[in-house]
């Protein structure tokens, strides 16, 4: 038999390549949990960084989204008061509040004619004598307009305003929209920071296991070579090292899950009594199980980066001589 | 089984390694390569198992032209290869077993067949009861036999060893020779180098004298 047939007869199936293919990442796997698990103290300062790394743009984020829960119950008080024309009868007021009130952008009305304002004026104001006097009603009918959900950012509501302007049976309608708008400011400003912190930190968990990975990579060059000497191919000699990052991204990712939620449970009762102060009642929201999830793919992701690129570079370099 | 045809191996430094090399030694043959150390020996080796290059000249080891080989398929290449050293490159941080079973790992071989392959390639060099022992346990000739099991544990088709007496006294030195006899007499194509005159010229095996970088002997045809 030639030795070219017989490497053909050698060569292995590909159910056989797979199954290897398997096995040298299983292996890679438990081997590269096995050095964290033999070297304890350092990979735990490692996780530690890794974890302080992630829980600050959590927790920036957590902040984002409960300030993101309580503001809706704002918005619904945002009502528009459009004053009526005075060539609008008191007997048309309601029909134009439920014509208004079908409009898409718009959630209720609620209509309040000339003479229910005066009687409320009389009773809420003290001054009724003095309207008395006037001898005529001088309030105008209002609508009181409540924006549809959907509506209420501060682009939606200034169209709105401006579309009820514009109707014949308005003398004006307005909304104080300042409030809104520096809310608004206030939460882009804080997920700007959000992200860019986020962003900086991830970089800075991929620098920290890059790093890790790169002083793993310097004192494992003997078996590298010699690995490299009997036939690994880089495929191989890399995969502990990417399991390596991934398990540090993902172990970091966990600790500051915990790091977060105890956060939580420590801010419970001094946020129950600023509510309380503001008169009302809030839990805080936590990570969702999306949330953690995310967290926890971000963080392993961020160790496979750190480790690819490291590994990457270095290996080159390491060959037998 | 290998070839170089004229062969010529300069190092950035400009020194030059080897001159215009030509050399065949067929399948299941075995040659010594002799000469001073500095003549270009290791370098020749190194050529063969694709650890360096050559500046120019053909190589064509196991039908296989080194020269098209790209890097990505050199691993491949090297499991066709045995390769064994004076300084045995064992690791220390594992015990011989493991030191042996390396290769197949690598390969992916599954875990029942490892053992059965590592302890067999470890009872032909007799360690076999030295499984479980850190390499720095052992006496250098026993290091230099896990270095042997581990560079056949794979069945290569050519085993190359540089110096791989250099550091045992005579006795040990003819009892690891003989150990390449062995696995010569199963097919495998064997190439030594080695300085040990005195030694290899009386095991009745082909050999080739370097001296500074070039060829002054021939490989023979194994005589009958």
């Amino acid at each position: 038999m030639s030795s070219r047939s017989r490497r053909r007869l050698n060569r292995p199936t590909t159910h056989a390549r797979f199954q290897a293919y398997g096995i040298n990442h299983l292996r890679a796997l438990v081997f590269s949990l096995g050095k964290l698990y033999r070297a304890p103290f350092s990979s735990l300062l490692t996780l530690l960084v890794i974890a302080i790394a992630l829980t600050l743009p959590s927790i920036l984020y957590l902040i984002l989204v409960n300030l993101q829960q309580v503001t809706p119950q704002w918005d619904r008080t945002a009502q528009i008061s459009v004053f009526l024309a005075s060539s609008v009868a008191d007997d048309d007021v309601p029909a134009l509040a439920t014509r208004l009130a079908q409009r898409a952008d718009v959630a209720t009305t609620e209509g309040i004619t000339r003479d229910q304002a005066l009687e409320e004026f009389r009773t809420h104001s003290g001054f009724g004598d003095a309207v008395d006097a006037l001898g005529e009603n001088p309030l105008p009918a209002v609508i009181l307009v409540t924006p549809a959900l959907d509506t209420q950012t501060p682009a939606n509501l200034e169209a709105l305003v401006a579309s009820l302007n514009e109707l014949a049976e308005v003398d004006s309608a307005s909304l104080d929209m300042q409030w809104v708008q520096r809310l608004y400011a206030i939460m882009d400003t804080l997920e700007r920071t959000t992200l860019i912190l986020a962003l900086l930190l991830g970089l800075g968990v991929i620098l920290v296991v890059g790093n890790t990975i790169r002083l793993d990579v310097q004192n494992r060059r003997e078996e590298i070579e010699v690995a490299k000497l009997v036939g690994a191919t880089d495929a191989f000699i890399r995969r502990p090292f990417l399991y390596g990052g991934l398990w540090l991204g993902l172990g970091g990712a966990l600790i500051a899950l915990l790091i977060v939620a105890t956060t939580r449970i420590l801010l419970t009762y001094p946020v129950q009594d600023l509510a309380a102060l503001y008169g009302g009642q809030y839990g805080i929201r936590g990570l969702t199980p999306t949330d953690s999830l995310t967290l926890l793919a971000t963080g392993a992701l961020l160790g496979l980066a750190g480790s690819w690129i490291t590994v990457g570079r270095h290996l080159k370099h390491i060959e037998p001589s | 089984m290998i070839h170089l045809k004229n062969v010529t191996k300069r190092y950035p430094t400009g020194h030059e390694a080897l001159s215009r090399i030509n050399l065949k030694l067929d399948k299941g043959a075995m040659a010594f390569l002799t000469g001073h150390s500095g003549a270009g020996k290791s370098t020749l080796l190194k050529l063969i198992a694709l650890i360096e290059r050559p500046t120019r000249g053909r190589l064509i080891v196991n039908d296989q032209d080194l020269a098209g080989l790209a890097p990505r398929q050199v691993p491949y290449f090297r499991r066709q290869i045995g390769i064994i050293f004076q300084d045995h490159h064992l690791l220390h941080d594992r015990s011989v077993f493991d030191n042996v079973a390396l290769p197949l790992v690598i390969q992916g071989y599954r875990q029942h067949e490892i053992a059965r392959r590592a302890r067999a390639a470890l009872d032909r060099v007799g360690l076999l009861h030295k499984e479980g022992a850190a390499p720095i346990t052992l006496s250098s000739g026993e290091q230099q036999r896990v270095g042997i099991a581990r560079a056949v544990v794979h069945k290569p088709a050519i085993l190359l060893a540089d110096e791989p007496t250099g550091n045992l006294d005579p006795d040990l030195s003819r009892e690891i020779m003989e150990l390449f006899i062995r696995f010569n007499q199963v097919g495998t194509t064997v190439m030594i180098a080695s300085h040990d005159l005195e030694l290899i010229s009386s095991l009745g095996k082909p050999m080739v004298r370097l001296h500074e970088g070039r060829l002054q002997r021939e490989a023979q045809p194994e005589p009958a």
